[in-house]
């Protein structure tokens, strides 16, 4: 009866295996991006970004279909042109960077959504800004695969600036010159795990796999290692019991795979070992020093 | 050879000097006080010294060192303390030079790490995460890390600021061993008994250079006095200086 319910679906459907596969590359590369987007405080740029990524990828659609690869070229060029423009508006302006990209984020958003419609259906349109991690075939599985690989390679290679960058740039400016190039490689990985995601949460949500298993790690540990494989494991967790949710009850995969994370957010914010709620209410009686 | 070298050196922000035509020298392994009012561009030439501020004119030369043998502690450092780093590991980045992007830290590197957080005084801390110290206790990791960059020449920034007498004592300790191994150590500072007591050398600054000498000369109430009345704010409608040089300024 368990079985049935939690094994059972993987083992006899294919697109229910591969529908796992990914959600598990997803969580390995998506998450220590979030874990980094959360603690450099850029949790709503990761959702900017999202959006603003969607006319990019909206192109690539048109031109060759659902092909995550051409997707994927689309919107790392259109995100990377709002990251771009955002910052030469704020920068010659005066206007803060968030407002800069709110603005071109929307705009983004709206165009996108504009392409989708004027060319494909309104299925399109439901895929492109929710994603169907059901539908997905042996190709777009191996290109998931290879962009999650890929960002823990590079991931791997800028850690160490990336983590000083965060904690005191001022002290990696006076040492070295990696702080930059990290940076927009960081900003690089954000883009293409945003994509990544597309194909199985869609622009509105790709982001939800990125930064909720952070915040739901930022509960459990004070150490960034720790923090990293919690969220890994949250992702993964809330990948596996959303697809069984979804192919239980019918609710569509991807908010099925974020309203899990949710859940666990939730479950974090009250019991918490760091900082959740029920802890401050009763943090039981003082220590001695 | 001197461990710096200024050479009518300007520094400033929008054009407008915030250090105004400085000349001179300081002398390998000297121990220099740099003193001056609010605004009188302290922070501002050891920025130009370390190099994340370009001179608008003249230029400074660091007597054959790379910008690497510079340690630089901030005024107010832009440190992120809720990020989650460990006392350890974060003294460890002070290994930069010769760790650089990839390189391990081993059994040697690990023995001065903890060494140095021992000479700071925080034996015990080494797992705490950053976020948890105070400011004097986060003073003594900076200069934990400053000890590690094993730096030739060391440019403080206001170090004693808003720290108690017994952690100034114990790091003023570490200022002056650093003196005694033949480091280059200039320190921005307002305590002027301080200054008188343990720094053979000083730099009033106010804009421009007001007094530069064996401290006894020039920490006089006159060279003070000069130094108050400097005038802080910039002059919006100020013409270009005729103090600079002309080729530079056609450039």
């Amino acid at each position: 009866m368990l079985y049935d319910a939690l094994i059972g679906p993987f083992t006899e459907f294919e697109f229910m295996r591969r529908a796992l596969a990914a959600v598990i590359a997803l969580s390995l590369a998506g998450a220590p991006i979030g874990v980094f987007l959360m603690l450099r405080r850029m949790s709503l740029v990761g959702d900017a970004m999202a959006h603003a990524i969607l006319p990019g990828a909206a192109v690539g659609f048109l031109l060759s279909g659902l092909n995550l690869f051409a997707m994927t070229a689309g919107g790392l060029i259109a995100g990377f042109a709002v990251a771009i423009l955002a910052g030469v508006v704020a920068r010659s302006t005066g206007l803060k960077e968030d407002a800069s990209l709110a603005t071109f984020y929307l705009a983004s958003l709206a165009l996108g959504v504009t392409i989708v419609s004027i060319k494909g259906t309104n299925i399109d349109l439901l895929h492109v800004l929710f994603g169907n991690i059901l539908a997905m075939d042996d190709q777009t599985l191996l290109v998931v695969a290879f962009n999650a690989t890929v960002t823990l390679l590079v991931l791997a290679v800028i850690y160490r600036p990336l983590v000083i960058e965060s904690v005191d740039p001022l002290f990696l400016r006076t040492v070295s010159r990696a702080g930059g190039p990290a940076h927009l490689a960081f900003l690089a990985l954000v883009v293409v795990n945003l994509v990544n995601g597309f194909q199985a949460l869609g622009t509105l949500l790709a982001v939800g796999l990125m930064i909720l298993p952070a915040g739901i790690a930022r509960f459990w540990s004070r150490d960034l290692t720790v923090m990293i494989c919690i969220a890994v494991v949250a992702a993964a967790i809330s990948g596996y019991a959303g697809l069984v949710l979804s192919f239980q009850t019918r609710v569509p995969s991807g908010p099925a795979i974020i309203l899990v994370a949710t859940m666990l957010y939730i479950v974090s914010v009250l019991f918490g070992r760091v900082g959740g709620i029920v802890r401050q209410l009763f943090p039981g009686r003082h220590l001695e020093a | 050879m001197a461990a710096l070298h200024f050479n009518n050196v300007t520094l400033g922000y929008d054009r407008h000097p915030a250090v105004h035509h400085l000349n001179g020298e300081v002398a390998r392994g000297a121990l220099v006080a740099v003193i001056g009012p609010n605004g009188a561009g302290k922070s501002t030439l050891l920025r130009g010294i370390v190099g994340i501020l370009r001179p608008l004119d003249g230029s400074i030369h660091l007597g054959g060192l790379d910008s690497r043998d510079i340690a630089y502690l901030p005024q107010s450092a832009e440190i992120d303390r809720s990020f989650p780093i460990s006392v350890f590991d974060f003294v460890g980045t002070g290994l930069w030079r010769g760790t650089g992007l990839f390189g391990g830290i081993g059994k040697a590197a690990r023995g001065k790490i903890l060494g140095a957080i021992g000479a700071v005084g925080l034996n015990g801390f080494e797992n705490r995460p950053i976020g948890t110290l105070s400011g004097g206790q986060m003073q003594r990791v900076l200069f934990a890390r400053v000890l590690l960059q094993d730096a030739s020449l060391i440019v403080l920034d206001e170090p004693f600021n808003a720290i108690d007498s017994k952690t100034t004592t114990d790091l003023l300790a570490l200022v002056k061993h650093w003196h005694g191994e033949g480091r280059t150590v200039l320190a921005a500072l307002h305590d002027m008994e301080m200054v008188r007591n343990h720094f053979s050398e000083t730099l009033v600054l106010a804009r421009g250079p007001v007094a530069w000498g064996p401290t006894a000369e020039v920490l006089t109430p006159e060279n003070l006095l000069v130094a108050m009345r400097m005038c802080e704010a910039f002059d919006d409608t100020a013409a270009a200086c005729a103090g600079d040089d002309i080729s530079s300024r056609a450039a």
